[in-house]
């Protein structure tokens, strides 16, 4: 008998299915992400050169809102990253809680301040569009608002993962607090929309026609990509450092951080003061 | 898990290993601890009206004005009285160890939660309902918008202490949970907000309402359903 074939009753696993396995593993996961980082920031470079050039420099001004238009390329992602990354985390946090992979529970809290981010950012340029549109900066319109909202959900959850104080403990409980936000965000987006008629009506839809000019929508369509590619350099490299930090003595990241490099972590100061 | 638990020395009162029986005694115990406690039972009651009168003292007694923010205010002050109660939700019996003890019980700990939500909403969210025509009055409320102000508040308030709940679940191992217990749930709490106060404001200008009801007795059939799991699973993390 060939003992190299497979036993049948343990169908051998699909290639796909071991690489998503392996990815599981931390030292895995820290090499092949290290090896991803840099195309990302690379895609990210690029596209979002050819995405502002076609925005600010070859498209035009609108003709009601002037060149003060030209906010909403990085408006319009940045609110869309908002919500994705929500709705990203809020899954990575099912994983988590149904399975306890440790490595979607890294990725799930570090996801959580670049959304925060990109909701602030989103807040920001739309108050800095409203002020020569509207005439404020501010207004009580049911996009700000429920994009408000979604901040305070943000900093619900890095609120309680950091005030926790061990980490996968305090993964689980910030993971659990994303899924109870994501099952209530539906809710408080259609009734602060309900609750609020002023914003202008969506421009982009995918399922009826676009009433948005292609000079201005592919600008747009390219920006949205390129900030998913900041995404994902941020997040990983984020999870990096994360792992790095909660792995710190284990034998792998031994092998991972170049000797020379200077440790942190208490233990590793008193071997460094003994020599 | 009817055999091990027949012999319970409570046995007989408590009808010991059945899942009624476990609820109806938990009620009443905390119930029975409520009322030892007098005193604490009327804290969120007195701040309450203290938060109502601090807004005419605030804005100013005009009638027309305090009758137009009357819906709000009500229910912030309801939202903020009910945030301040949650945090005995758990509080005692988390640092005495009696919910490590509900966990090992072998009765569901989701039960056990629903249990302590219902006691929580029967001695902090009943006082709100029974106080508000008291409310509506101080805040010159349209007589025929308080019995639409009170089915808010009784359909409203029960979802405030199930949301409410998954939240002092997730913060109850923190010392100092009770901040960061307000920036949790006051998201959350956006919707009603909106539905009840719209509810309100549409009988004092003549319009329907009874969809918002509706949406309201939604929302309470939703939170009574799904929210007792994630407190449930929130306290296991906690206990974790």
């Amino acid at each position: 008998m060939n003992t190299n074939v497979n036993h049948p009753s343990k169908p051998r696993k699909s290639a796909l299915v071991l690489f998503i396995h392996k990815l599981g593993s931390p030292p895995w996961f820290y090499a092949f992400s290290g090896k991803l980082i840099p195309w990302l920031w690379l895609l990210f470079g690029i596209m979002t050169a050819w995405g502002l050039y076609l925005g600010l420099v070859k498209g035009p001004a609108d003709y009601l809102q002037g060149e003060s238009v030209r906010i909403m390329y990085i408006h319009v992602p940045s609110a869309w990253m908002s919500w994705m990354i929500y709705a990203v985390m809020a899954g990575l946090g099912f994983i988590t809680l149904v399975w306890r992979i440790r490595i979607t529970e890294i990725l799930a809290m570090s996801s959580a301040p670049i959304g925060a981010a990109f909701t602030l950012v989103a807040l920001a340029s739309g108050s800095l569009w409203g002020r020569p549109t509207w005439g404020t900066y501010w207004v009580w319109d049911a996009r700000l608002t429920s994009e408000l909202v979604l901040l305070f959900l943000y900093l619900g959850v890095m609120g309680l993962y950091n005030a926790i104080d061990e980490p996968r403990k305090a993964a689980r409980a910030a993971c659990l607090l994303a899924l109870v936000g994501v099952v209530n965000l539906p809710i408080i987006h259609f009734s602060v929309k309900w609750w609020n008629t002023l914003h202008q009506p969506n421009s982009i839809s995918f399922t009826g026609g676009s009433s948005i000019d292609a000079s201005m929508l592919w600008p747009l369509l390219i920006m949205a990509i390129a900030v998913k590619f900041y995404y994902a350099a941020n997040l990983l490299s984020r999870a990096r450092v994360k792992l790095l930090e909660q792995d710190l003595r284990k034998a792998w990241v031994r092998n991972v951080v170049p000797r020379d490099l200077p440790r942190v972590g208490p233990d590793v100061v008193h071997r460094d003061r003994g020599n | 898990m009817s055999a091990p638990n027949q012999g319970a020395d409570r046995g007989a009162d408590y009808r010991g290993g059945s899942l009624s029986g476990a609820f109806l005694a938990l009620v009443r115990r905390d119930l029975l601890l409520a009322f030892r406690r007098r005193t604490e039972l009327l804290f969120p009651v007195i701040f309450l009206l203290v938060v109502i009168s601090l807004f005419p003292l605030g804005i100013g007694p005009g009638p027309q004005l305090l009758a137009r923010i009357a819906p709000g205010v009500i229910w912030i002050a309801a939202l903020l009285a009910t945030v301040i109660s949650l945090d005995a939700l758990f509080r005692s019996d988390f640092e005495d160890g009696t919910l490590e003890q509900f966990v090992i019980s072998g009765h569901p700990l989701t039960l056990i939660a629903l249990a302590k939500i219902a006691t929580h909403w029967l001695v902090a969210g009943l006082p709100i309902v029974l106080l508000s025509p008291l409310l509506a009055l101080w805040m010159n409320l349209p007589a025929e918008s308080l019995g639409v102000m009170v089915l808010t508040l009784l359909l409203g308030t029960p979802i405030l202490s199930l949301i409410g709940s998954i939240g002092v679940g997730l913060t109850i191992s923190l010392k100092r949970g009770g901040q960061l217990l307000s920036l949790l749930v006051f998201p959350l709490y956006v919707p009603i907000l909106i539905i009840a106060t719209a509810a309100v404001m549409a009988t004092s200008d003549n319009l329907p309402y009874t969809q918002f009801l509706g949406l309201l007795a939604a929302g309470l059939i939703t939170s009574v359903t799904l929210a007792p799991f994630a407190t449930a699973a929130a306290l296991k993390i906690s206990l974790s």
